[in-house]
């Protein structure tokens, strides 16, 4: 399986990189929980008040902080390169940006998976929903990750794509954003959330399918530039 | 084996800049691409290379389309571009295999290929810390680390010195012998024995 063997390594080329540059995965960690901290304080320590903005603010923080980390995604690949060896590797593109993105999750998403149970608490929210808070997280940061990834692939011939990217991007994350939010909601209030994760189990499905290959052609109108 | 070009033309905006551009090249032979700047130089490397579709007119690899070849030939070509493809972060030797990773018909080992072009004691070192030249000269390491007919360079001898520039050509030739075939472009004078080279002068 030569492109197994390629997607191994192009994962260990860009874990190794993130590990040399800690500092920089460790950001958008702390814009998390910056962002989930802000609330309390701008609209006051009421407990039940907090209890029901908890899954709305965890989601938008995660939301927003995997937006802030997409840049790190294909921008420096493109500016010193490497990204035209990616293109013109005999491998299929779609394949090696798929570890690309898992790569960017793992680095992005995955600590901030960790310390959403414990920003989720400090904002009140009910213990029995912090299970489903996870679940939609698991099922819905990787979908953040690849349709961001397209927004990125799309952008990186412009030089100052980041507001651009935002607009193009968030209007794609709404509905997970209302999927998940949602069922940390249902689940608070001590209802069923199958529907809901089910939703975004298919949403994570569809994206991991498609977006790979809207992906690697948007990188390649990129490098025709 | 054979990489032909037939009535080539690139549009760029709304400016022509070049068109039925015809060429032939066979193994032995480097196609040197010569012009001003904005000649449209890096467009048709790009061209060459699958980057880019061309606005008018078809590439054949072989007698084959590259666009229908697709795969095939890009394992079939190495590219190097105006910028050297190296994560400063990792280090040469992680580099390299990287390409290797990327390509996967390997025929010499790194430590070898690091040797042919000097950089054998920087084998763990990070291209942070090396000078223009000497990443340009790690990047030409991918070229002889796998066995490819075709070599796509764009400027190769950019920031190389003296001696970096004899190196790159002692391995042009070398590959040349070998049956391998190159286009390059270059704004300097490229010593290269003239019966294997085929000069292409791109005017607006």
């Amino acid at each position: 399986m030569p492109t197994m063997n390629t997607f191994i390594a192009l994962l260990k080329r860009d874990l190794l990189i993130a590990y040399r540059n800690r500092s920089e995965v460790l950001n958008p960690l702390m814009f998390f929980v910056l962002v989930t901290m802000l609330f309390p304080l701008g609209i006051g320590p009421s407990p039940n008040l907090l209890q029901n903005i908890a899954p709305g603010v965890v989601w938008v923080a995660a939301l927003l902080s995997a937006l802030l980390s997409l840049d790190s995604l294909f921008r420096s690949d493109y500016d010193d390169g490497s990204l035209e060896q990616l293109v013109l590797s005999p491998r299929p593109l779609a394949i090696i940006v798929v570890a690309r993105v898992l790569a960017h999750w793992v680095m992005s998403a995955l600590p901030l998976l960790l310390l959403s149970p414990i920003m989720a608490t400090a904002l009140n929210l009910p213990v029995k929903a912090l299970g489903t808070l996870l679940a939609t997280l698991v099922l819905g940061t990787p979908v953040l990750s690849f349709i961001g990834a397209i927004g990125v692939a799309l952008t990186l011939g412009l030089k100052r794509s980041g507001m651009l990217l935002a607009l193009l991007v968030i209007p794609l994350y709404i509905p997970i954003l209302i999927f998940g939010a949602g069922a940390v909601d249902i689940a608070a209030a001590g209802l069923p959330v199958t529907g809901q994760i089910y939703i975004l189990a298919a949403l994570l499905i569809l994206s991991a399918t498609l977006a790979p290959m809207a992906i690697a052609a948007a990188l390649k109108m990129s490098v025709s530039q | 084996m054979s990489l032909i070009s037939r009535e080539l033309a690139c549009v760029r905006g709304h400016r022509t800049l070049f068109e039925k551009l015809d060429f032939t090249l066979a193994p032995g032979y480097v196609l040197l691409v010569e012009g001003d700047n904005g000649s449209g130089k890096t467009s048709l490397l790009k061209m060459l290379a699958g980057l880019r579709a061309p606005d008018h007119g078809d590439i054949l690899w072989n007698g084959t389309s590259i666009r229908t070849l697709g795969a095939d030939y890009r394992s079939q070509l190495l590219w190097l571009g105006h910028a050297n493809g190296l994560k400063e972060d990792l280090t040469a030797a992680e580099n390299l295999r990287i390409a290797q990773a990327l390509h996967a018909r390997t025929d010499r080992k790194i430590n070898q290929v690091l040797e042919m072009v000097r950089l054998r004691g920087y084998k763990h070192t990070r291209p942070r810390l090396f000078s223009a030249g000497m990443k340009r000269r790690l990047a030409l390491a991918r070229l002889l680390l796998q066995q490819a007919p075709l070599w796509i360079l764009d400027e190769p001898q950019a920031s190389l010195d003296v001696t970096g520039i004899a190196m790159l050509e002692s391995f042009v030739h070398q590959h040349l012998a070998d049956g391998g075939m190159a286009v390059m472009t270059s704004h300097h004078s490229v010593s290269l024995d003239d019966e294997c080279l085929v000069r292409l002068r791109l005017t607006p």
